[in-house]
């Protein structure tokens, strides 16, 4: 989308423009329908091209200081003034104030003889006195085409009409006329012969048996503007174009990050979970807990005071609460504290394009920090895959302009092909959750895959996701030897390894004891092997110590024979 | 504006036999060539056929511009018929007398 470039243009004389006041169409066209000149509205009829011109001129009168006259050829004042009171403009204090004046133009052939030459002085000097009276710069002629029903004279009508858009240009106002679509042109007396200035078709297509409005600006001179067709909505605050492209891709970023409401997936998610004003999709197959994981992360945003809004598609915001409560999140909660709203529409109600509006509306007003939508797999039931895809591309580029983090759950089929597919959109999404029904010994249980996550680290494993009484939680998944072990599988194996791990512990124990009996055996052996040593050493020792004393007193007795004998010499 | 003065009685009561006065307003724009043809053109049948029998006004438009709203405007010169009833509107310079008198409801002699 793209708001600003005008500040950089350089200091030409631009065409002036007069601004609308309809929301989207100034962003459309750029500022606004030229100023003083003639536009043409075409449309068939009920495509909203009365009620166009009149918000034209009601919001020219109260926001842009501009009063307007409203011709009418169609519908009575009083009519006119009846049918625009359901968007709340008061064009009787409008009138009161001299800031809008309506005139209804009334032409019926049977009641006109024409006798020869004529011209629409009439209608000049008329229009002329009401754009004086009160110094109107904006006229809608509603529709003028209504006088070739009128009048007979063709060549006196288009030079007379001809005369009359000169003549409104002289005046220098902001002139709206609107045409009935013919068959083979724009109009049906093909009025944009006469308006070159800017021609805007006003269409209403039904496709599936929803109705989608369309605008485009065909053709507008001297002024750049969008050339798509861009869906309008009618409602209580009267016409809203919005003109959601995906033009750019210059939106900012943060590096702020937001939980996912389930610890465990935030580990996997680098620890801190998803980025702010990203673009998540959970996708699945039926029944794996898609609508709790989105119902978790507004819970979590709520908690941490962040708005959100939970567009359901599917069920009823009563259900989803009731239903999140079984696994102790509390909704209902938020929703008093103003915290989070939700819109449950079925796709059905409208076209895609006007699902997109009624987004985008309900963002604007609401100006959330979260938006879930649950599931966009219905969305498909009112378009095709690529508009679906278009449709996405668009409010993901909105949503993270305004930097809001969006989560979006798709139904994935049960094959692996149409899991890759997932309405085309986990290429346009940052990050990516995965939640696979793993099938084995008779029952199912969940896994839960992060296939992608942009600019952060992030798990590669499997991880089962288990819905409990008290919340979701993420469990390792059980490596055994005979692979990934979910659900009970994973309880048997563990209790099985718990059993071998006392088995393991008991015959540890049991050895221990016999290597300590052994020890004392051996212990008491090399006892008495000692005493034996004693007892031998003693024996031993005591021949020695015998041998000794023997040797020391036959010495002493040699000795005493030795002094003896000398004594006796 | 110059008031319509009655000429004669009104006979609009006597039934078809009796010659009807015709009460006429003709609407122009200043001195347009329209204006002139229609104004010259008009009174050439008026006085031919219904000599002595009409009322005519003539109004410039450019004088009071208010009445365009409130006499519905849109083509001139516009021709109105506001007696006999039912009440007509011509348009255009009066040069075909043939529509000018059908649309009069005057029989042509």
């Amino acid at each position: 989308m793209n708001t600003g470039p005008s500040e950089s243009k350089p200091t030409l004389t631009l065409l002036p423009k007069s601004p609308t006041g309809i929301r989207g169409l100034d962003q459309v066209t750029n500022g606004g329908l030229p100023a003083g000149r003639p536009t043409l509205i075409c449309g068939a009829a009920g495509s909203g091209k009365t009620l166009f011109s009149m918000e034209f001129l009601v919001h020219g009168a109260k926001t842009y200081n501009e009063p307007g006259v409203f011709v009418a050829f169609e519908e009575k004042t009083d009519e006119l003034t009846v049918n625009v009171a359901s968007l709340g403009f008061d064009l009787k204090k409008l009138q009161e104030e001299k800031l809008i004046k309506l005139d209804h133009v009334h032409v019926e052939r049977s009641e006109i003889e024409e006798t020869g030459e004529y011209n629409l002085d009439g209608l000049f000097i008329r229009l002329g006195y009401a754009i004086d009276s009160i110094g109107a710069k904006r006229v809608v002629l509603d529709t003028i085409e209504s006088l070739f029903s009128g009048l007979t004279n063709q060549a006196i009508l288009r030079a007379e009409i001809r005369r009359l858009f000169e003549w409104l240009k002289e005046k220098k106002v902001t002139t709206i006329i609107t045409g009935e679509k013919g068959d083979a042109s724009l109009t049906r007396q093909g009025l944009e012969e006469y308006v070159s200035d800017c021609v805007i078709l006003l269409d209403h297509r039904v496709e599936n048996k929803i109705s989608t409005r369309i605008l485009r600006v065909i053709k507008y001179r001297g002024s750049v503007h969008g050339t798509n067709e861009y869906p309008f909505l009618i409602d209580q605050e009267g016409i809203s174009v919005l003109p959601v492209t995906s033009l750019l891709l210059n939106h900012e970023v943060s590096s702020e990050r937001v939980s996912s409401g389930i610890p465990g997936l935030d580990k996997m998610l680098g620890g801190e979970g998803f980025f702010h004003a990203s673009s998540i999709l959970v996708s699945g197959t039926a029944g794996t807990g898609k609508t709790s994981i989105a119902g978790s992360f507004v819970n979590e945003s709520c908690k941490n005071g962040k708005k959100s809004i939970y567009f359901a598609f599917e069920e009823s915001p009563m259900q989803i609460i009731r239903n999140m409560k079984s696994i102790n999140v509390d909704l209902q909660e938020h929703i008093d504290n103003g915290l989070l709203l939700f819109n449950a529409t079925r796709p059905t109600l409208s076209g895609l394009e006007m699902h997109l509006l009624s987004i985008t509306k309900l963002v604007d007003k609401f100006k959330p920090e979260v938006v879930v939508l649950d599931p966009i797999s219905n969305l498909v039931t009112v378009g095709s895959t690529s508009e679906v895809k278009s449709l996405l591309t668009r409010l993901i580029d909105f949503l993270q302009s305004r930097q809001i983090t969006v989560m979006f759950t798709a139904l994935a089929l049960n094959d692996n092909k149409a899991e890759q597919m997932d309405e085309g959109v986990s290429s346009l999404v940052d990050a990516w959750i995965l939640v696979r029904d793993i099938e084995s010994n008779g029952e199912r249980n969940r896994g839960l895959y992060v296939m992608k996550s942009r600019g952060m680290k992030h798990s590669n494993q499997v991880r089962e996701f288990v819905i409990a009484d008290d919340g979701l939680k993420l469990v390792e998944v059980f490596l055994g030897p005979e692979g990934v072990l979910t659900g009970s599988a994973r309880i048997t194996q563990q209790l099985m390894e718990k059993t071998s791990v006392a088995l393991r512990d008991h015959a540890v124990t049991r050895k221990d004891r016999e290597i300590e009996r052994k020890r004392s055996v051996l212990e008491a052996r090399i006892a008495s092997l000692q005493d034996e040593f004693e007892s031998i050493q003693e024996e031993l020792n005591k021949t020695y110590v015998e041998d000794e004393l023997k040797k020391s007193i036959m010495e002493e007795n040699r000795k005493e024979l030795t002094r003896k004998r000398d004594d006796l010499q | 504006m110059t008031k319509w003065d009655l000429e004669g009685e009104q006979e609009w009561n006597d039934g078809q036999q009796a010659p009807q006065h015709y009460t006429l307003r003709l609407f122009i724009t200043g001195a347009s060539t329209n204006s002139i043809r229609a104004v010259n053109n008009l009174k050439e049948i008026c006085e031919t056929y219904i000599k002595d029998r009409y009322t005519l006004e003539i109004i410039d438009v450019h004088q009071e511009r208010s009445i365009a709203e409130k006499e519905e405007l849109i083509a001139l010169p516009l021709l109105k018929k506001l007696t006999p009833y039912p009440e007509r509107r011509l348009i255009g310079d009066m040069s075909d007398t043939a529509k000018v008198l059908k649309g009069l409801g005057i029989p042509e002699i």
